[in-house]
């Protein structure tokens, strides 16, 4: 362990000796960064090293964020339509599932940290950050409230074709939600597999069957 | 004595909150949790830990039989009073920027003969063995500046370089839910669950945020150092496990640390 300590140390050094000359450069800092994630990890559990790659809407955003400036409007379109492209639908073609698993999923906040088994069941995380029904009242503000989400949008049956929009765009926000918004802070929760398709019908159940308690 | 008073006080603190109607209880909750954290200020066991530490800092330890009296953490060789508040920061006789508990490892080297190398693979089994007496020491070092203000000294050019690299850490996204530091504590008044969050991209103010820790845990009974707080964010966003004492670490903590200029800290905090 000390010793790689010393390895980062002395690459930081060196790093920093080349920058030398003026004072470092953004993108200089940018590459010290890079070698100080490499040397202070390690593997644990399910948590692999290959985590600490970023795809490039990650790369992207979180490069705007450390400057505190919005993507341009380019760049943004390329990581949406990038990730437009990762949306599957649902095989049968049907998008609602039982609501009261999707209630179940949304409660839960389990899966995928080093401390929960691999063959465990993930949560969906959602009350973690949105609210979602009247009965549950210890829920998150990261995300927007989501209580009444299919009644505020005229679902009354989320069958007819005249609810078609608003199913499928709810479906490619859970899949994917960065084909929307390029650096939205929501997981992208088909996508990189936190939920598979089943579970993320009944997510949807829960956000659109008039049922649900969500929409009462 | 003191661990029963505070279980009752906790039972009452619950109690409290359980009898509230539904509607007001999330302002409910945020002032009774208040109340749960002043009534706890009397009896905080985080007391135990720094007395324990008290003790081993006097203590002749280690293949050399010596104290950690003359340990310097930047004010001087057995200066504690204030030490803290600006940690971490550059050390030139290691040509590294270290925190405290860093620091720690490289004064029970140097003065107590122990091996760096056993330190950190003790310390990686937070709680247990030897990283329970580092702790301990953590808590009566960090203990020594309770009430000052943070202050981390930013001249050196590998400080500079840490906060840089601490800010890029902070808003690194990755992991299977896209998860950086940033994605709750960017912004402010946001919560998860009923858990307030933190604006650590700026100084949250007097006793939160990086100014609230080292704090005991009452969920759990432990006490939690800034590197067992660092490690347990990293689990919860789905990263790999930092290494104790890592330059991540340290360079988030100097991002944080040095964003908190002027905020109070209340070593040892007592936390839900």
């Amino acid at each position: 362990m000390k010793k790689f300590l010393k390895i980062t140390s002395v690459s930081v050094a060196v790093l920093m000796l080349a920058a030398c000359a003026s004072s470092p450069s953004s993108a200089d800092y940018d590459k010290i960064t890079s070698q100080v994630t490499q040397g202070s990890f390690q593997a644990k559990g399910q948590a692999s090293l290959e985590r600490l790659q970023q795809d490039d809407a990650n790369r992207l955003c979180s490069a705007a964020d450390v400057a505190g400036q919005p993507l341009d409007d380019k760049t943004a379109q390329m990581i949406q339509a990038a990730n437009l492209k990762t949306i599957k639908w649902p095989a049968d073609g049907k998008f609602l599932g039982d609501w009261k698993n999707g209630e179940k999923l949304a409660q839960s906040g389990r899966g995928l940290t080093w401390s929960d088994k691999a063959e465990s069941a993930n949560g969906g995380n959602c009350y973690n950050c949105h609210q979602i029904t009247k009965e549950e009242i210890s829920y998150g503000t990261i995300g927007p409230s989501l209580y009444n989400y299919g009644k505020l949008r005229g679902v009354t049956d989320p069958n007819s074709p005249a609810a078609r929009g608003v199913v499928e765009y709810t479906w490619v926000k859970l899949w994917n939600a960065r084909a929307y918004s390029a650096c939205s802070q929501m997981p992208r929760v088909g996508h990189n597999g936190i939920l598979g398709e089943a579970e993320i019908k009944d997510v949807m159940a829960l956000l659109l069957d008039p049922a649900s308690p969500a929409n009462k | 004595m003191k661990k029963s008073m505070v279980q009752r006080q906790v039972l009452a603190a619950a109690a409290l909150l359980v009898g509230m109607g539904a509607a007001l209880a999330q302002d409910a909750t945020a002032t009774g949790i208040a109340q749960y954290r002043e009534m706890l200020q009397d009896g905080n066991p985080a007391e135990l830990f720094e007395m324990k530490g008290e003790k081993l800092w006097t203590q002749n330890r280690g293949p050399k039989n010596a104290t950690l009296e003359k340990c310097d953490f930047g004010k001087g060789p057995g200066v504690l009073k204030g030490a803290f508040v600006e940690l971490p920061r550059y050390f030139a006789d290691t040509g590294r920027v270290q925190d405290l508990e860093s620091r720690l490892i490289t004064c029970m080297e140097t003065l107590q003969g122990y091996k760096a190398e056993d330190l950190y693979k003790a310390a990686a089994n937070y709680g247990k063995g030897e990283s329970a007496n580092m702790v301990a020491i953590t808590t009566y070092v960090v203990t020594a500046s309770k009430g000052m203000d943070f202050a981390l000294p930013q001249g050196n050019e590998k400080e500079k370089t840490m906060y840089e690299v601490g800010k890029r850490l902070f808003f690194a996204r990755s992991g299977p839910h896209d998860f950086a530091c940033s994605t709750c504590h960017g912004v402010d008044g946001q919560r998860i669950r009923l858990q307030e969050l933190p604006n650590l991209t700026k100084n949250p103010g007097d006793g939160v945020g990086f100014a609230a820790w080292p704090a005991y845990r009452v969920s759990n009974g432990q006490l939690w150092t800034m590197q067992k707080r660092l490690n347990d964010c990293y689990r919860q966003q789905r990263f790999p496990e930092p290494k104790f004492g890592s330059d991540a670490t340290i360079a988030l903590a100097v991002y944080m640390g040095v964003n908190s200029k002027s905020a109070e800290s209340i070593v040892p905090a007592i936390k839900r």
